[in-house]
């Protein structure tokens, strides 16, 4: 996993360096385009998907509810580090994992809904 | 007419499979609670959609009621974009009744989002039913983001902790109990600690041929767990229960109708007055069944399901209440 993000990385730095912008620029949008990519949860039927997902330290998670009930996102931690409100359809709920650690949530509607932020 | 013919779409206004009069159609399984009458101390409970089948001698008894559940107010999405239409179709059935029930038990999720206006139409809507008094009991959509307060300021007054309470009615004891708060990431309903205790000592005293009637939520037995659709600490529960002759568990939550015996308690699940969810384990996930007008029939024709107790096993058998 983390080769994979260091390979995509050196490939868009070189992509950018060919047309010219600075190493520091480089990867400050190589990361932002790591973001984009993988940072999303989708709730769909009554599930979290991908159900575990590898972020970087500093990422932001957005989780977007795509089924026609309302859910939430609500870490499984006493005290909750991180607790959405009810998101109705279409409705989005996002996160900034500051420190490695698992992560684990739930819906707290439909409490078999789990799932997993690994931050490393 | 052949019966493909009559069901088929006329006006598709909203291009969700339901034009106006499948719609009307669809509130005879949506706009439905059930009748429950005591009778010589065992309590049966027939769906209101199949009333007119029932004979007037079978709905005479000591009292009958209604439940009426999971009423959804603010969905608007197929199969019923309107849930305050099939809520007063149900309240129309109610009206109708030739023995009028003394009064309701809401089994939860009154409302979809919690919302204020939500409970008022409900509120509003039920003010036109006969019966007068209504008892509730929340279902998870009723007390989202705010922990219940809202759901007990407007419902739970006498209630004790989350919103449980009993009361007596003809002789036969109702307990309303909370399985909607604290859920636990990837458990099931939940009593709790505090609620057990309570129930305990709720039933100490009471005569063994007392006849019990609870009503919660979520299904107090194991429908299909995969769904969460039963209660993790419902056995602790049923075992304060266990000294009654005869116990009626009465829940939502799967917005279908199941019945099921086991020793002295008869569980009943109550449909939906807004939409039907699929039977255990028949879909991808639990949520609304988007019906197309033409298969209504076979929607109609699935909700029988009755578990019925055999020699030593459940039996399960189709019935009609006919």
């Amino acid at each position: 996993m983390r080769r994979s993000v260091s390979i995509a990385g050196l490939a868009a730095a070189l992509v950018l360096g060919t047309l010219g912008f600075g190493t520091g620029q480089n990867s400050y949008v190589a990361s932002a385009q790591e973001k984009t990519s993988t940072m999303e949860v989708k709730i769909d039927n009554f599930s979290f998907g991908p159900v575990t997902l590898t972020v970087p330290v500093g990422a932001t998670v957005t989780w977007t509810n795509r089924d026609d009930i309302p859910h939430t996102v609500v870490s499984t931690d006493d005290p909750k580090m991180f607790k959405s409100k009810v998101l109705d359809t279409d409705e989005k709920f996002s996160f900034t994992f500051s420190k490695a650690g698992t992560y684990p949530y739930f819906c707290s509607i439909h409490p078999k809904m789990t799932g997993k932020v690994i931050v490393q | 007419m052949s019966e493909k013919k009559k069901d088929e779409l006329l006006h598709d206004h909203n291009h969700d499979g339901v034009d106006r009069r499948g719609f009307l159609k669809c509130m005879a399984w949506a706009g439905t609670g059930a009748f429950c009458v005591m009778k010589g101390g065992v309590l049966n409970s027939y769906s209101l959609s199949r009333i007119s089948e029932i004979s007037t001698a079978d709905m005479m008894g000591e009292l009958s009621f209604v439940q009426i559940s999971d009423s959804h107010m603010g969905f608007n999405k197929p199969a019923n974009p309107d849930v305050a239409g099939t809520l007063k179709a149900a309240v129309d059935k109610i009206n109708g009744l030739s023995s009028a029930p003394e009064f309701m038990l809401h089994t939860g999720d009154i409302s979809h989002l919690s919302k204020p206006e939500e409970f008022d139409t409900v509120d509003q809507i039920l003010k036109s039913a006969t019966p007068k008094d209504v008892f509730y009991v929340p279902g998870e959509h009723d007390v989202l983001n705010d922990d219940g307060k809202q759901f007990l300021e407007r419902y739970g007054k006498g209630s004790k902790g989350a919103g449980w309470y009993s009361f007596e009615k003809k002789g036969v004891h109702f307990i309303g109990l909370v399985n909607v708060m604290n859920l636990k990431a990837g458990g099931l309903g939940t009593l709790g600690h505090d609620q057990l205790e309570w129930l305990e000592d709720d039933v100490k005293h009471l005569k063994h041929s007392t006849p019990i009637v609870v009503f919660a939520h979520i299904p107090l037995w194991s429908v299909y767990p995969e769904w969460g659709w039963g209660t993790d600490d419902s056995a602790q529960a049923l075992a304060y229960l266990k000294k009654f002759g005869s116990v009626t568990v009465l829940n939502g939550h799967i917005h279908q109708t199941m019945q099921k015996v086991e020793g002295n308690v008869t569980f009943h699940t109550a449909a939906s007055t807004a939409f039907p969810q699929p039977q255990p384990g028949k879909a991808d996930s639990p949520g609304p069944m988007k019906v197309p007008a033409e298969q209504l029939r076979s929607v109609l024709g699935i909700t029988d399901v009755n578990y019925v107790r055999g020699q030593h096993a459940l039996a399960v058998v189709d019935s009609s209440l006919a």
